[in-house]
């Protein structure tokens, strides 16, 4: 079998990291340390990526089935569809500065104390 | 219907007229636009000289930097030219598409964009493969990045034909047979010669020009509204001939049951087609961390969302001061209305809108260009990187050799696109768009995260899961109304041998996807390989020993 990651480049512009054996690879997945890293990227992103697919999937079913409801005068010519449709500009915008919110004080001090203690060969 | 495409011919040449006047202006300021960025594009060729370089464009690049080149390669035509369109024949129903491309965003925040830079070097194959039996995933890999990026292509050339036979008066097919090959051509320059360093750096210009260029019409129209919305969807209601259904759901997908089940179709292609693009993924590699992705992806959710915004005044803005039937006689899709927006937001007879008419045609031009230069180099970096070096060489290719293959596979990508590019111009671009999202959502995004969340997932399932969501959205495709049965939007006219009643596959195509990637799976015999994934998992998580 071919590996994956060629050899580092001769004369290429990229540093080369210290690459850590398969083996401390494997203790580190099974260490609890790397247990709260991905415990803490799951559980924000799985429950969020469903819930802003779900919210975008009710926008989209209302768009089909309630037009009605979505005809519905709110100020002048502007209806519920046009509002909601903007509500979903809206929420992306915040859960995207949600998320980064939360990776910088949540997942990139753990990432960062693996990576440099992995790297530095120890 | 052949004295409708009569008429149809008759008033594009009278639109061309309008225009041709000014043919010196025009094509003065698209010569500005390519000549500048064939000098980008020298200089940045001079710098690359490693396979880095070529593919990742070094990796230097600041998160703002890739922000706006992921703009600039994610606002294509389709978002332009399409969706301005869409929304000014189809008011409302044209707006979902705008939304779709921007939710579909979270999914590569939340989900791909961090880990796929963290483990994977210069393609989508590279974390596909990551854990697998490197020939066939690869393989696989290559096969879905090039046939996505075709069905993206497509779009692209359908758009340059449509805004060049506008503009340039040029109505004979072998007219604009040559302007998609001068595209073809560029695009083939931009790529051989600058690489990834080059590409971004025109996608940058492109969308600083886009912006500039939506900025400055979304003033003109809310300037002859008094900057009151409601005056301006009121008169786009009333303009439109429709009333107020024209700003409620349903004027294009409300009409039929299946037409409703189109629309989810659309809905749940656009959301999650983005996190599947190669083009969009490969940009991740241009920065040197996962940070760095994460702030390139914060920036693309603002600006393209900021342009979105704008989409919506320019799409209103359009059915409010044109008549509808200026805008279907001068393209049956609405792809020129935009650029027709801009002739009457200047004045028809006057200087002041030929002007504005040549500049707006020019940003779309220098999109059309960025995008193009986009796909094609992650389908030959793909081909180069997966199937060339990994597959044929079994990972023996020099770096030298691997670019070279790069290069011709670019020549190659480049001439294909020019011979589909001529059949596919009276399809609405972002509708075509559209199908390469169900593609990728199809055929690359179960793969993706499968692979760096599933634990159990096999080189069987990898399969299963990229040819099973590649095959059935292309075959459903292949027998929509998209390809034939619709006398006046179909590529083919004239033949009927559709039986699908959808236009947009991703409503089977996707869980299809999905479903055989988890079949694929629980059947295989083989064990995953344990070892590989808990090296891909710290990987992608922490940045361990990322290129």
């Amino acid at each position: 079998m071919a590996t994956d990651v060629p050899p580092p480049s001769k004369g290429g512009s990229e540093p080369t990291p210290v690459t850590p054996s398969t083996e401390e690879f494997v203790a580190v997945q099974q260490s609890a340390e790397f247990g709260e890293l991905r415990t803490a990227h799951r559980s924000f992103a799985f429950p969020l990526t469903i819930a802003f697919i779900a919210w975008y999937l009710v926008y989209v079913l209302l768009s089909n089935y309630a037009g009605d409801f979505m005809g519905t005068k709110v100020l002048g010519n502007i209806n519920v569809a046009l509002v909601l449709g903007l509500a979903q500009f809206l929420t992306t915008f915040l859960i995207a500065w949600w998320y980064s919110r939360h990776a910088a004080s949540k997942l990139d001090p753990k990432a960062e104390a693996i990576k440099s203690r992995m790297e530095g060969g120890a | 219907m052949s004295t409708l495409q009569l008429h149809s011919a008759q008033s594009t040449v009278l639109a061309a007229n309008e225009a041709s006047e000014h043919r010196p202006l025009i094509i003065t300021l698209f010569a500005v636009f390519v000549v500048a960025t064939l000098v980008i594009t020298v200089w940045a060729g001079r710098q690359t000289k490693s396979a880095a370089d070529f593919y990742a464009g070094g990796r230097q690049f600041t998160g703002f930097q890739n922000g706006l080149a992921v703009s600039g390669d994610y606002m294509s035509a389709a978002s332009f030219l399409g969706i301005a369109g869409a929304i000014a024949l189809f008011g409302y129903d044209g707006f979902l598409y705008s939304i779709g491309f921007l939710v579909a965003w979270l999914v590569a925040l939340l989900l791909v964009a961090e880990p796929l830079r963290n483990s994977g070097r210069y393609t989508m194959g590279d974390v596909l493969a990551y854990r697998m039996r490197q020939r066939p995933v690869r393989t696989a890999a290559g096969t879905s990045t090039i046939v996505v990026s075709i069905f993206y292509l497509l779009a692209q050339m359908a758009g340059a034909g449509v805004l060049v036979s506008l503009l340039l008066g040029i109505t004979s097919d072998g007219g604009k047979v040559a302007i998609v090959a001068l595209v073809g051509v560029l695009m083939i320059v931009y790529v051989t010669i600058g690489g990834m360093k080059g590409t971004t750096w025109v996608q940058m210009v492109k969308a600083v020009l886009l912006i500039a260029g939506a900025l400055l019409l979304t003033f003109l129209v809310l300037l002859k509204f008094d900057f009151n919305i409601s005056d301006l969807l009121g008169s786009a209601a009333e303009n439109s001939g429709k009333g107020a259904p024209f700003l409620e759901p349903g004027l294009k997908y409300g009409a039929t049951a299946t037409s409703k089940l189109d629309f989810i179709s659309l809905g749940i292609a656009l959301v999650l087609g983005t996190a599947g693009l190669p083009h969009i993924l490969i940009r991740f590699y241009t920065v040197p961390t996962a940070k760095a992705a994460r702030k390139s992806v914060n920036w693309a959710i603002g600006i393209i969302g900021a342009f979105y915004l704008m989409t919506i005044a320019l799409g209103f803005g359009a059915a409010a001061l044109i008549s509808p039937k200026e805008i279907t006689d001068s393209n049956p899709a609405g792809n020129t209305a935009a650029p027709l927006l801009a002739l009457h937001l200047g004045g028809v007879d006057s200087n002041w809108g030929a002007i504005l008419l040549a500049t707006i045609s020019a940003v779309a031009f220098a999109t059309i260009l960025a995008v193009v230069a986009g796909l094609t180099l992650a389908s030959s970096s793909s081909f180069a990187h997966d199937i060339y070096a990994n597959v044929i060489k079994k990972g023996k290719a020099s770096e030298k050799q691997e670019v070279k293959a790069a290069r011709w596979a670019t020549v190659f990508i480049g001439l294909v696109s020019i011979g589909l590019g001529a059949l596919a111009r009276d399809l609405n671009v972002a509708g075509l768009v559209a199908l390469a999202f169900a593609v990728a959502a199809s055929a690359n995004l179960p793969t993706i995260l499968y692979s760096l969340f599933w634990k159990r997932f096999t080189t069987q399932g990898a399969l299963w899961s990229i040819y099973g969501g590649l095959t059935t959205a292309v075959v459903l495709v292949l027998f929509s109304p998209v390809v034939s049965g619709n006398e006046k939007t179909s590529m083919f006219k004239g033949v009927d041998f559709h039986w699908f009643p959808l236009e947009n596959p991703g409503l089977i195509s996707i869980p299809v996807g999905f479903l055989l990637g988890w079949l694929g799976t629980v059947l295989s015999k083989e064990e995953p390989d344990k070892e590989k994934y808990a090296e891909l998992e710290v990987r992608s998580l922490t940045g361990t020993g990322a290129h």
